[in-house]
């Protein structure tokens, strides 16, 4: 089969939850950048995959094309929690690879509320959360992190550098929502959600949108789109295995396993090999159980890692050089794509003060809470 | 004054004797399930799924302190989850221990008790008997 390659990808610059256009106007827009970037039309294209997860019955997909041209073409709307964009662009990926379009659009959006994520209650009598332990967002993936904790010593100070450097990193993204640098005393110092989670140690709730244009290799060909393509080396799917804690305990480490492995089968290369990774922080405890997830270290160096610096821009293998989740933001439905945008980005070689020099090869991870892993690796063309 | 009503399916209150978590255990793998079920998700035997008694001891194997929640609930406390003694891991609220990391050892062994659901009453005003862990 032949290959499938990103020709236009672009995102808005993300904003404070809330303070959005409406959903569609919000979509539209990160669909034009797209569409722009790659200087095609709304009529050049085959069908539309759109990633939304707040209003996920609501035909979102319709709505934007309600905003930038009503084509009449399939609309397919995807919701699967933080995975929904990474998702929806899979299912383009695959009606491509399959043959039956040549060329289609994707596109992630969600409007936020602000505060925490999670909890809530469900079923009758009286409300559960604090009751029986928490599963607010920020408490569920801190426990996920004391698994490491306990296991390999990990401490909360290494946990905190996370912050500290994906917080510089954004520093250098015009398109994050926050520009700030935060030292190590003020994240290790900043209001406790859940030890070890400190309020500059959760992702940011945010407004956004990004969109990609996705192309069989016979049209790249035949536009002549091949200077600023980026190849799709392997699109990769996972949902949760069972687990002997999983009903009290979300793991989102065995799916980003078995998703890295495959990923790294369907691309003909190894974690040695990656030269840049966007992956999913929603929490400072998460990045680090995932530089093992994705083979980036060797079980239990993870604590090591960051403190060498390997994973900071400069290192050996920078990690969400966007300011990831903690710090560009988190609007559920459109970051698996605003990843593949910065990603591309720095394979196109225009992605600024914060270029990873030379890279060729890229990765990016997704983690819909627990139960859905979405991994993509993407290659320099030119 | 009418007996206080389970805070989950699986907190079992007997017309005589202690209140005990049950579980639900598959004959054909040996999983451990909170609630009934008719399929085991980790092998996918149907019909196999039996009630146990879940045991009263068990060892901490993580936890975080929640410092910021929903309005009205209390903070902080110590969010827990607990690997029992003969399979089945449940989560819950641990007590009688400060809220502090160097006072929580993960691995720590615990007992579940079981005590009135922090004053949470229902619509209909009855209470409810919950499950805590705390330190053995
Ligand atoms: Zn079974």
């Amino acid at each position: 089969m032949s290959d499938v390659y990103i020709v236009g990808i672009d995102m808005i610059k993300f904003m404070k939850a809330g303070t959005g256009p409406a959903v569609e106007a919000l979509g539209a827009q990160a669909a034009l950048m797209a569409l722009d970037d790659c200087g095609l039309t709304i009529q050049d294209m085959e069908a539309l995959y759109c990633g939304n997860l707040g209003q996920a019955g609501g035909m979102v997909g319709q709505r934007v094309l309600h905003q930038i041209g009503q084509t009449g073409i399939p609309v397919v709307n995807c919701a699967n929690a933080c995975a929904t964009g990474a998702t929806a662009f899979r299912e383009g990926w695959m009606a491509i690879k399959a043959g039956v379009y040549d060329t289609v659009l994707a596109v992630g959006v969600e409007k936020m509320g602000g505060g925490l994520l999670g909890g809530g209650g469900g079923g009758g009598g009286i409300p559960k959360e604090g009751l029986l332990g928490s599963m607010t967002m920020p408490a569920v993936f801190a426990e996920a992190g004391q698994e490491h904790a306990r296991n390999y010593g990990t401490t909360f100070e290494q946990f905190a550098k996370v912050s500290v450097k994906n917080h510089h990193h954004s520093t250098l993204n015009p398109k994050a929502m926050y520009q700030i640098e935060t030292p190590l005393e003020t994240v290790m110092g900043s209001e406790m959600i859940a030890y070890p989670n400190t309020k500059l140690m959760c992702s940011v709730n945010v407004d956004g949108s990004a969109a990609a244009v996705i192309m069989s290799e016979k049209k790249v060909k035949e536009l002549g789109l091949r200077g600023r393509a980026v190849r799709v080396k392997a699109s990769v799917l996972t949902s949760d295995p069972w687990q002997e804690r999983d009903l009290v305990m979300p793991d989102v480490n065995t799916c980003t396993r078995q998703a890295a492995k495959k990923a790294y089968e369907m691309a003909g290369c190894s974690a040695k090999d990656i030269n840049l990774v966007e992956l999913h922080d929603c929490f400072a405890t998460a990045e680090l159980l995932h530089y093992e997830n994705l083979g980036l270290c060797g079980d239990g160096e993870a604590g090591h890692m960051i403190d060498s610096g390997a994973t900071a821009l400069g290192g050996k293998v920078p990690v969400n050089v966007s300011g990831g989740l903690l710090s560009k933001g988190h609007p559920l439905g459109a970051t698996g794509i605003a990843n593949l945008y910065e990603i591309s980005t720095h394979l196109r070689g225009e992605a600024g003060k914060r270029q990873v020099p030379n890279a060729r090869l890229g990765m990016t991870h997704v983690i819909g809470l627990g139960s859905a892993c979405a991994i993509h690796i993407l290659e320099k063309v030119a | 004054m009418s007996k206080p009503l389970p805070a989950v399916d699986f907190l079992k209150i007997p017309e005589s004797g202690e209140p005990y978590l049950e579980g639900h255990k598959c004959g054909g793998c040996g999983a451990v399930y909170l609630g009934v079920r008719a399929v085991c998700s980790k092998c996918g035997a149907r019909g196999k799924i039996a009630p146990v008694k879940l045991s009263n001891q068990g060892n901490l194997y993580v936890y975080s302190i929640v410092c910021r929640s929903f309005p009205g609930i209390q903070v902080p406390y110590v969010s827990a989850i607990v690997d029992l003694e003969g399979g089945g891991t449940v989560k819950g609220n641990l007590i009688g221990v400060d809220p502090d990391p160097a006072k929580i050892k993960m691995g720590m062994p615990v007992r579940v008790v079981y005590k009135d659901a922090l004053g949470r009453k229902d619509k209909e005003g009855n209470s409810y008997l919950s499950y805590f862990f705390e330190p053995r």
